[in-house]
């Protein structure tokens, strides 16, 4: 039976691609974690703030449109131009750099030293003050984004798979563009933080604070930087999230889904979100494939959470995590 | 003046270990006690008993139970929505097979299903810690809600999906159904509450709940002298799941009567409790109530100024409100991380000096 083979690997190829989008956003995560030991449960909301952004600028949406219409009474929508793609995308990364530094000037200033939950807590708060946010800013209705990204099933695989299997590949445009940036994205964080004077600075800092501090480096600049770093990380998933399936309430969630991945890959490791996406996006396609259809469907809900659990309690620290040492 | 213990003569050792050692905080303990039974109830309307009372009461049951989990023994979970629901569809299944038995038991009963389930996705947190345990607990969340949306027998095979709470009585009064009064509810719900919040508060400064602050300060150091991680994680989750279990029951067969487990009993429930006790104060069965009023409150309060007041549209309205939410929330951890709690024992410990300080 090929043909059934063949079906599962396309499956598995397709869970492989999606576990990239995951791990776009879960690399945001690690970013922010290893640099300040910060949970940021709001990274899926900064990518569909992101999102919003970017779209509402694309097509010069009036910000506060609606609570200007509310009380004024106006009929206000859009300013009546749209901006090219790149102008937009330089705008909105602006637009999340500025929100990481006011997010480090009033929020993480003031919460230095507290305990991670307190911390972890404080970014779920920022996520639903940006949820908000967005909505008032932009509108609350789904939004198309269109960035110029190529779309729909890619014909070229079709025709050479079949040629070589007898069996045409489906396989979205999106998905490859989508894995050419991750790996992008990996090889630019990578050289950045390797070789670059303020890369070795968040290292130094993800290492050990006080050790960093003492020689000179601007704790409260470097969570500027990571916190910008993680926007614009979170721009990205938003482009692509976004272009895959508009721009809407649902793409906040995928920061949930971006959680097993961090769990399995390690909180702290940035090829191990890659790897973790991975393996997530492309267990819970097969399992959803091969078992779904007995016990009734609808298990990529909750595959990624019990796998990531089942795993846990083999390696505490993920795959690729750093070994939790403990101490009294 | 008059808040303080000095006068205050204890005589014998139980008198000596009260939980309220100040004799203002018995009389106004006493007082609340009063006024929630023996005058609101002839006063409360449906409004006041749906929008406001019972889902007070009702959050503070599952507020409490999370605390003891979080609050007291340190173990973060994000799945209180899904033992919410356990709760909710193990009531609702009692209910239906064993109709002749009290709503009371069956109440109860479902706390204890809850528990069961609850030491069972509480196993993994002897081996994962911190915010790894919290991700895991999203797992109980996800797939709960999954496996009583999958599997009929949990919500008797009807056409829709949902459960709806058949009629019951305790003592010929109404308890759950279409026909309930407000003040039926609101005291059923009062009277469990009170169990509760009576059962934590013992718990939780007796040895068990000295043993789960051991585990909460430092695990390890815990174990040295001589606290059974195993037992005293477990008996939390137990504990708590029991609580929340109680919590989901009354909300799906006394406030709701009608659930849908996905939209009912999701995600967004479990960060709404978490957040009520974050607000209200970690470690501390006020600090609960405290939470769950504010949170309960503030939606009621913005939904009547926005939309009431300035004639705001309704989703307008509800994103403003996510943005105070969020805002207050931070404000909050910046001003007093230990919550509401937090401030009224610093306001009692002025009062105690006042109008001396040194």
């Amino acid at each position: 039976m090929p043909d059934t083979f063949f079906f599962a690997a396309e499956v598995m190829i397709n869970g492989l691609m999606a576990g990239i989008m995951y791990s776009l956003v879960a690399l945001g995560f690690v970013l922010i974690f290893k640099a300040s030991g910060i949970f940021n449960y709001a990274q899926g909301v900064l990518a569909l703030f992101a999102a919003l952004t970017l779209v509402g600028l694309q097509d010069g949406q009036i910000p506060f449109s609606h609570v200007i219409n509310a009380i004024f009474g106006t009929e206000l929508h859009h300013f009546g131009w749209t901006l090219p793609a790149i102008v937009a995308i330089a705008l909105t990364a602006l637009v999340m750099v500025g929100m990481a530094i006011v997010i480090e000037r009033y929020i993480l200033k003031h919460l230095v030293n507290q305990e991670p939950i307190i911390l972890f807590m404080a970014t779920i708060g920022l996520a639903y003050f940006l949820e908000g946010l967005g909505d008032v800013l932009w509108g609350s209705d789904i939004k198309k984004m269109d960035v110029g990204l190529p779309q729909g099933i890619s014909e070229t695989i079709e025709t050479v798979t079949y040629n070589w299997f007898g069996y045409g590949f489906f396989i979205d445009k999106l998905d490859i563009v989508a894995a050419l940036v991750a790996a992008a994205l990996v090889i630019a964080l990578t050289l950045f933080s390797q070789y670059t004077k303020y890369g070795r600075a968040l290292r130094a800092v993800a290492d050990d604070h006080q050790a960093a501090l003492s020689v000179g480096i601007s704790l409260r600049f470097i969570w500027v930087l990571v916190w910008s770093i993680a926007g614009f990380v979170a721009l990205v998933a938003g482009i692509m999230w976004g272009s895959k399936s508009g721009v809407q309430f649902s793409l906040s969630l995928i920061a949930l889904k971006a959680l097993p991945v961090l769990m399995l890959g390690g909180f702290t490791s940035i090829p191990g979100a890659i790897v973790g996406g991975l393996i997530i996006g492309m267990g819970e396609k097969l399992f959803e494939f091969a078992i779904g259809p007995m016990i009734g469907g609808a298990t990529e809900n909750w595959f990624a959470y019990v796998l990531a659990l089942l795993f846990l309690v083999f390696r505490p620290q993920g795959l690729f995590g750093e070994k939790i040492i403990e101490r009294v | 003046m008059f808040y303080r213990e000095a006068g205050d003569f204890k005589t014998t050792y139980s008198e000596d270990s009260q939980t309220f050692p100040i004799k203002f905080d018995r009389i106004r303990y006493y007082a609340v006690l009063a006024v929630a039974f023996g005058i609101i109830p002839f006063f409360i309307n449906d409004y006041w008993a749906n929008a406001v009372f019972v889902p007070f009461l009702i959050y503070a049951i599952a507020a409490i139970g999370l605390n003891i989990l979080v609050g007291y023994c340190g173990q973060l979970s994000l799945g209180t929505g899904g033992f919410m629901a356990v709760g909710a569809y193990a009531v609702y299944k009692l209910m239906t097979a064993f109709p002749e038995v009290s709503i009371f038991i069956h109440v109860i009963l479902a706390g204890g299903i809850t528990a069961g389930v609850g030491v069972l996705f509480g196993l993994p947190s002897l081996r994962i810690k911190g915010f790894y345990l919290a991700v895991a607990t999203l797992a109980a969340q996800f797939f709960l809600v999954w496996l009583f949306n999958k599997v009929p027998w949990f919500y008797n095979y009807s056409a829709s999906g949902q459960i709806s709470a058949p009629e019951r009585d305790i003592l010929g009064i109404v308890i759950t159904g279409p026909d309930t009064t407000a003040a039926a509810k609101y005291l059923f719900c009062a009277v469990m509450l009170l169990l509760v919040a009576w059962l934590a508060r013992n718990l939780t400064r007796g040895t068990i709940g000295r043993k789960w602050m051991a585990i909460r300060d430092m695990d390890i150091a815990a174990e040295i002298i001589g606290v059974n991680p195993l037992r005293a994680k477990l008996s939390a989750f137990a504990v708590s799941s029991f609580f929340i279990g109680i919590a989901g029951a009354l909300f799906f067969a006394v406030y709701l009567g009608a659930a849908e487990v996905g939209e009912s009993f999701g995600i967004q429930k479990s960060f709404l409790i978490l957040f009520m006790i974050i607000i209200g104060g970690l470690g501390s069965v006020f600090g609960s109530l405290a939470g769950a009023a504010f949170l309960v409150l503030l939606p009621v309060f913005l939904k009547n100024v926005l939309v009431g007041g300035f004639g705001w549209p309704t989703d307008l309205a509800a994103h403003i409100e996510l943005i105070i939410i969020g805002a207050l929330i931070i404000i909050f951890l910046i001003a007093e991380p230990h919550g509401i709690a937090q401030l009224w024992r610093l306001a009692k410990e002025k009062l105690r000096l006042w109008p001396f300080p040194h």
